[in-house]
């Protein structure tokens, strides 16, 4: 207990922890469920990343299956999918990002330009409110207005343009899962920014009209500088999940016509695993994608740490 | 005249004087931006009350709903589907929220202790499961082993112990001054009196925050079901809605609809394709709207997640 015990250091290990068990029985009996549970779900699927190395059959179980080695990724790195997967789920992710990142930014100081308090409040929560659209309807949605009768192409036809069926043409699908996202989610990024915007120093602002500066100019010179800390925090830690593309919208709307530009590394575990029943292949393929984003999160943490002295651990 | 009067003054004056063109420019904008956000589902819903061939006509385009009829909202309270859908997912919710909230409590607690022998560990064996896992395949061959398909504990058992959430929550009780805790313990409180008579009292706005965002997981559930359940009557109402918006599933959409309520959109027109677009519509807005009505209430607790969840990344 806080303050109570002498100087635990100098116990050993036993001592103290038959000490805790007996004046805190009922903690150690509360961790009981999560660790039992984090054992189960997690740990257990851990041990089960040995059927990548595996020629798995379920009959023989995990441990019974032959080993193969490295087989299934030699399989994967020189198969025909491997640079498509790669390609699609790179450019995903770096569209996604060049459109997702400095967009909240620019809502974030476009409301902080509004006084009128009432507004800004509405503004905002009419922002967030895609957010709360389930990914289903969203995709729903998106299938409707995409579609050869719906709403895109009424716009398209005002301008004279033929019909076209979006979802089925490779060349659009990766627009519109990055726009669609953006449509999403920039009221809700942009709250982060909005708090930062608060943190500000009003003082600052103060200064910065005494020396002369306009609208314009404050926000150049205060403002901007304020929430890049934030946006470059951002911006280093999404860097970590550059290949964990989201792949929830990307399953409810591609097919096969649109593979080609939409099919990334989740959506092809989850069609050649789940589907194909390939489960030693897939989870060979989910490894490289986990290991991949593991290390490279591990990098760009500590690029992070050096430059902003910012960290997830 | 103090400065900060002396400031408030200027800028008052700044803005009245200074920007006006300025200020209309931004209203405006982001007055047509928030235009952009409502539209969507304004369309949805005046479409799913005009007449289906007027819809079919404009391409979904319409500003004013026209020939009003409220047939294919018939057709979507009729469906036994969307019912079961709604029962199922505030089943899976109800139960899904209060079990992880518990077991959230329960281990946060003692890993909030101060000198707990063994905590260390504990809180490296949970967050290396944030940082790395087995992946979609080793998870999906534990749950079928476990007879886990087709039972709704599927939803729930490997969610209960959210790490994230743990370690949210343990933060919120190591800020509670320890005046308060040690008050208590000289009263003679043990650990269960502490965690439920003194710090969850205290934690209040940090539980609604995790209790909220469970719920917003759950409701938007799809892909678990998608693949751990396959009977239609354990279908969440996402599931649902996947087959009729996605897939197109034309019997599911109209289930149990009684034959006067699809004859009377049908009178006008026999084009299928047109009523089905109308029904999709009606189901959108019908699944949508609860949950529109109550996130600009449950907003506050929102942004301050957000905030949390940054503070910790």
């Amino acid at each position: 207990m806080p303050g109570k015990a002498a100087d635990p250091y100098q116990k050993p290990l036993w001592v103290r922890f038959r000490k805790d068990l007996r004046q805190h029985y009922l903690a150690y009996l509360m961790l009981i469920p999560a660790v039992v549970l984090i054992f189960i779900f997690h740990y257990i699927p851990m041990y089960g990343i040995l059927i990548a190395f595996k020629n798995y059959k379920p009959k023989l179980g995990i441990l019974g299956s032959q080993w193969i080695g490295l087989e299934h990724f030699r399989n994967f790195f020189t198969g025909v999918f491997f640079p498509r997967l790669l390609r699609n789920t790179l450019w995903i992710s770096i569209y996604g990002s060049v459109i997702g990142y400095p967009m909240p930014v620019i809502l974030a100081l476009l409301l902080n330009e509004v006084t009128h308090l009432r507004y800004k409040k509405v503004l905002q929560t009419i922002s967030y409110m895609p957010y709360f659209i389930s990914t289903v309807v969203i995709c729903g949605m998106l299938k409707s207005f995409l579609s050869y009768d719906g709403l895109f192409n009424a716009l398209g036809r005002m301008l004279g343009n033929p019909p076209i069926s979006y979802l089925s043409e490779p060349a659009y699908f990766p627009s519109i899962i990055v726009w669609s996202g953006l449509w999403q989610s920039v009221g809700w990024n942009s709250i982060i920014y909005m708090s930062a915007l608060s943190n500000i120093d009003q003082q600052l602002y103060e200064a910065a009209r005494i020396d002369g500066c306009g609208r314009l100019r404050q926000a150049w010179h205060v403002t901007i500088p304020g929430i890049i800390p934030t946006f470059v925090i951002l911006l280093i830690l999404g860097m970590g999940s550059i290949f964990a593309v989201d792949s929830s919208k990307i399953l409810l709307l591609y097919g096969p016509q649109t593979y080609e530009t939409g099919d990334v590394f989740g959506t092809y575990v989850y069609r050649i695993g789940i589907k194909g029943g390939e489960f030693d292949f897939s989870a060979a393929v989910d490894l490289c994608q986990t290991v991949v984003g593991f290390l490279l999160l591990i990098l760009v943490n500590w690029i992070s740490r050096r430059t902003t002295e910012q960290s997830l651990w | 005249m103090t400065v900060s009067a002396l400031s408030r003054r200027n800028r008052h004056s700044h803005i009245k004087n200074g920007s006006t063109t300025a200020n209309v420019i931004i209203y405006t904008f982001l007055g047509l931006l928030s235009l952009i956000f409502l539209y969507p589902l304004y369309q949805v819903f005046v479409c799913s009350i005009s007449s289906p061939s007027i819809v079919m006509a404009r391409n979904s385009l319409m500003l004013l709903p026209e020939k009003i009829q409220w047939g294919a909202y018939e057709v979507v309270f009729q469906n036994k589907n969307i019912w079961t859908g709604f029962k199922n997912t505030l089943i899976y919710l109800f139960l899904g929220t209060c079990i992880q909230y518990f077991i959230t409590l329960i281990t946060a607690y003692p890993l909030s202790l101060k000198n707990l022998t063994g905590k260390k560990v504990v809180m490296i064996y949970l967050t290396i499961t944030m940082y790395f896992g087995g992946g979609l395949i080793p998870t999906y061959l534990l749950l079928s082993q476990m007879k886990l398909i087709n039972s709704m504990w599927v939803l729930i058992i490997p969610a209960a112990a959210n790490v994230w959430n743990i370690i949210i929550m343990r933060t919120q009780f190591v800020n509670i001054p320890d005046e308060l805790k040690e008050a208590a313990i000289i009263d003679g409180a043990h650990d269960g009196i502490l965690l439920f008579r003194i710090l969850l009292p205290l934690s209040g706005a940090v539980s609604a925050v995790l209790i909220l965002f469970t719920s917003v997981g759950y409701w938007n559930m799809w892909f678990e079901p998608m693949i751990y359940l396959t009977k239609r009557s354990m279908y969440p109402i996402q599931s649902v809605l996947r087959e009729i918006l996605i897939d197109n599933n034309t019997s599911m959409a109209s289930a149990g609809a009684n034959r006067n309520s699809q004859a009377k959109i049908l009178r006008e027109t026999a084009d299928q394709a047109a009523v089905y677009h109308l029904i999709k519509y009606a189901n959108i807005i019908v699944s949508t709207v609860p949950i529109l009505c109550v996130y600009p209430f449950a907003q506050k607790y929102f942004v301050k997640g957000v905030m949390i969840g940054s503070l910790k990344g």
